[in-house]
């Protein structure tokens, strides 16, 4: 079992003849995601990837043709938006958005859109999903996870792998990765994730990787504590971030004193998580 | 990004909200002649992008131009929380009966929008919150809708605000809910909304905060941005790409990612040491980005050691490798370097760095304390 995405997943990728979509829908490819199709406005009716994949002009075109199930968003910030409506409208019940920088008003009205026609949304500016030995959609590194009983969600990219590889080299597998993304504004959150992986047979254990910023991971912990029969193990990052700045992520900022690593941390661990003081710690406290 | 108060209520007035009338001034002189114009009773406020300017003693009342000169020629030589006063907005005195708060933010938690109201105007929202949360009204938006006129009487009706102007704030409601959306604002702020003597409501400061990731839409706003007010070091980073901020501590650091970056800031502290700055060089970076990142880096003279902690996915680490040499035949350096790399070609990348005397580490837990070590020595 896993979440979100398995075999069944038959993958739309949306800008799919840009460096980074063409890129990626190939790692994809080679991971053995059923990549089925392809869209590009303009460019409807050529193949790509040894023509294995056809490209379409609209997202409808594709369902329609190729019963697409799942899309992945590789399209530049600007088009972004417009690229999520679109799949909203075309019928497809999972987004995946990739794209790092959508303004954040374009992404409430998104969100909005998005709730009423019942479409989940993951992202935007996360790196996407992985059930390891099945199924990959985004951009996380082929080969930094193998199968297993944990469940692993993330606001982060880069990190994300991080923890992956130091379970790999504990010999610790995964059932799904999800990254949900570093914006303040997403499709999904923590506690949708836990949900899942609660219910998911397989998922044993939780890793969360938090940030600094917004109260996600103090609701996390509440929901931890009221629902959750499965031991939870959560690193925070950005314990030495200063107020007020940025940490690179659209979402990782301490406002009015809110979202500091020390509340999250202090939320967590009242709520029964161990909390890493880094990656690298978290085998051992799952051991 | 954040704009002056003279900025945003430039923007607001654009959009019908009546503001005093009044000028920007760089000199008293200035300051002066902007006083007599209207009429010598003015305040002089202080240009600064942090909060708190009133305590300071960076907001005055002149009751004649002349005074008017002598406040400009105080306040112009301050500075407030470390920033120098370099302009000073010169506005005529008001005849205030009453302070109301009124604002609209993006609401992490609910991911809509919210407009806020408050009777206790004229302190910082964060401080009411804290002491009398029951006092703000707060109403969400539905972005596909926008703000309804309802919303914005039940706001009026909230902060029990008399009758007689209620068509007045919901016009003000109205402009500032276009001016926060026509300018991707994340925070359009009127604080304090007056109610005057003349029976006028006026917007008498005003606060907004743009989306960067909206600025390549709204040019005119991006033009608006004051570099003066920000370290010359993070808006070089800015011009290739780099998401940098500077800190205090002997540990540059260079990390692809923002997470992992934050995460190595972390594991230094962890170790007894200090990072001096925040540094994402992006996904896919190429060997120029890091090469500009590098010297950045280097330009801190209170570094004492840098680490890299490359993950390559997008991210070739081959590619950051020659970035670093690259840099390094430009400026040199005997500041000891830790150079981990795991992932996309970090045996090419660790070959190519070979010779360049680096210190090399397998774990984050290895490098970080290696980093320390070296700044330490």
């Amino acid at each position: 079992m896993s979440i979100f995405v398995d075999k069944k997943t038959r993958l739309l990728v949306q800008g799919i003849t840009g460096n980074e979509g063409l890129f990626h829908a190939r790692q994809m490819m080679e991971y053995g995601t059923k990549v089925v199709a392809g869209v590009t406005p303009g460019k409807g009716g050529e193949w790509v990837l040894g023509d294995k994949v056809p490209v379409f002009d609209s997202c409808r075109a594709a369902v329609d043709a190729t019963g697409a199930n799942v899309t992945v968003i590789f399209v530049p910030s600007r088009g972004a938006p417009d690229a999520m409506f679109e799949a909203a409208d075309a019928g497809i019940p999972l987004i995946v958005c990739i794209t790092e920088g959508v303004p954040v008003q374009d992404m409430m009205r998104v969100r909005e859109y998005l709730d009423q026609k019942h479409v989940r949304l993951l992202g935007p500016n996360c790196p996407g999903l992985l059930t390891p030995g099945e199924t990959k959609v985004g951009i996380i590194p082929n080969n930094i996870a193998i199968p297993g009983n944990i469940g692993v969600v993330s606001r982060s990219g880069t990190l994300t792998y991080e923890v992956l590889y130091a379970l790999k080299q504990k010999n610790m597998g995964v059932t799904t990765c999800v990254g949900i993304g570093g914006d303040p504004i997403n499709g999904t959150n923590f506690i949708d994730c836990l949900d899942l992986f609660e219910a998911d047979p397989r998922t044993e254990m939780v890793v969360m990787i938090g940030e600094i910023g917004g109260t996600d991971e103090e609701k996390a912990a509440q929901f931890i504590a009221a629902t959750m029969t499965k031991p939870v193990v959560s690193f925070i990052a950005g314990q030495t971030a200063p107020p007020g700045k940025r940490m690179g992520h659209a979402g990782a900022i301490i406002e009015g004193g809110a979202g500091t690593a020390a509340d999250k941390v202090k939320a967590l661990e009242a709520a029964g998580v161990k909390v890493a003081r880094y990656p690298e710690e978290i085998p051992s406290l799952l051991e | 990004m954040k704009l002056h108060e003279y900025q945003s209520k430039q923007i607001f007035s654009r959009y019908g909200i009546p503001i005093p009338k009044g000028h920007v001034a760089s000199t008293a002189t200035e300051a002066k002649q902007i006083a007599e114009e209207l009429g010598g009773r003015v305040v002089i406020k202080s240009q600064v992008l942090v909060g708190g300017r009133g305590k300071a003693g960076g907001i005055r009342l002149a009751k004649t131009a002349k005074e008017a000169e002598d406040l400009a020629t105080q306040i112009l030589g301050m500075e407030i929380k470390g920033l120098s006063v370099r302009k000073v907005l010169v506005d005529e005195a008001a005849n205030i009966v009453q302070e109301i708060y009124l604002g609209i933010t993006n609401d992490r938690s609910a991911q809509r929008p919210v407009i806020m109201g408050s009777a206790a105007g004229g302190v910082e929202i964060e401080e009411v919150a804290r002491t009398n949360p029951e006092k703000i009204i707060k109403i969400h938006i539905d972005p596909l809708l926008g703000l309804r006129d309802y919303q914005a009487r039940d706001i009026a009706i909230g902060i029990d605000l008399p009758k007689e102007y209620w068509k007045q704030f919901t016009e003000i409601c109205r402009s500032l809910w276009r001016a926060y959306v026509e300018s991707d604002a994340t925070l359009a702020e009127i604080n304090p909304l007056v109610i005057l003597k003349e029976k006028q409501l006026m917007a008498l400061d005003g606060k907004m905060l743009i989306d960067d990731n909206a600025l390549f839409r709204r040019t005119d706003l991006a033009e608006m941005r004051d570099v003066d007010e920000e370290a010359a070091i993070e808006t070089e980073a800015r011009k290739y790409g780099l998401s940098f901020i500077k800190l205090d501590g002997q540990i540059g650091c260079m990390v692809n990612g923002a997470g992992l970056a934050m995460a190595t800031m972390d594991i230094v502290k962890l170790f007894d040491g200090e990072p001096a700055n925040f540094l994402d060089i992006g996904g896919g970076a190429s060997a120029d980005k890091v090469a500009a990142a590098l010297r950045i880096i280097l330009s801190d003279k209170n570094v004492k050691a840098i680490l890299f902690n490359i993950f390559g996915g997008i991210t070739r680490c081959d590619e950051v490798a020659r970035g670093i040499l690259s840099a390094l035949k430009e400026v040199k350096t005997s500041i000891p370097m830790v150079v981990r790399l795991v992932g996309t070609n970090a045996e090419e990348g660790r070959q190519l760095l070979a010779d360049a005397k680096m210190i090399t580490a397998e774990t984050l837990v290895d490098a970080a304390q290696k980093a320390v070590a070296a700044a330490k020595a």
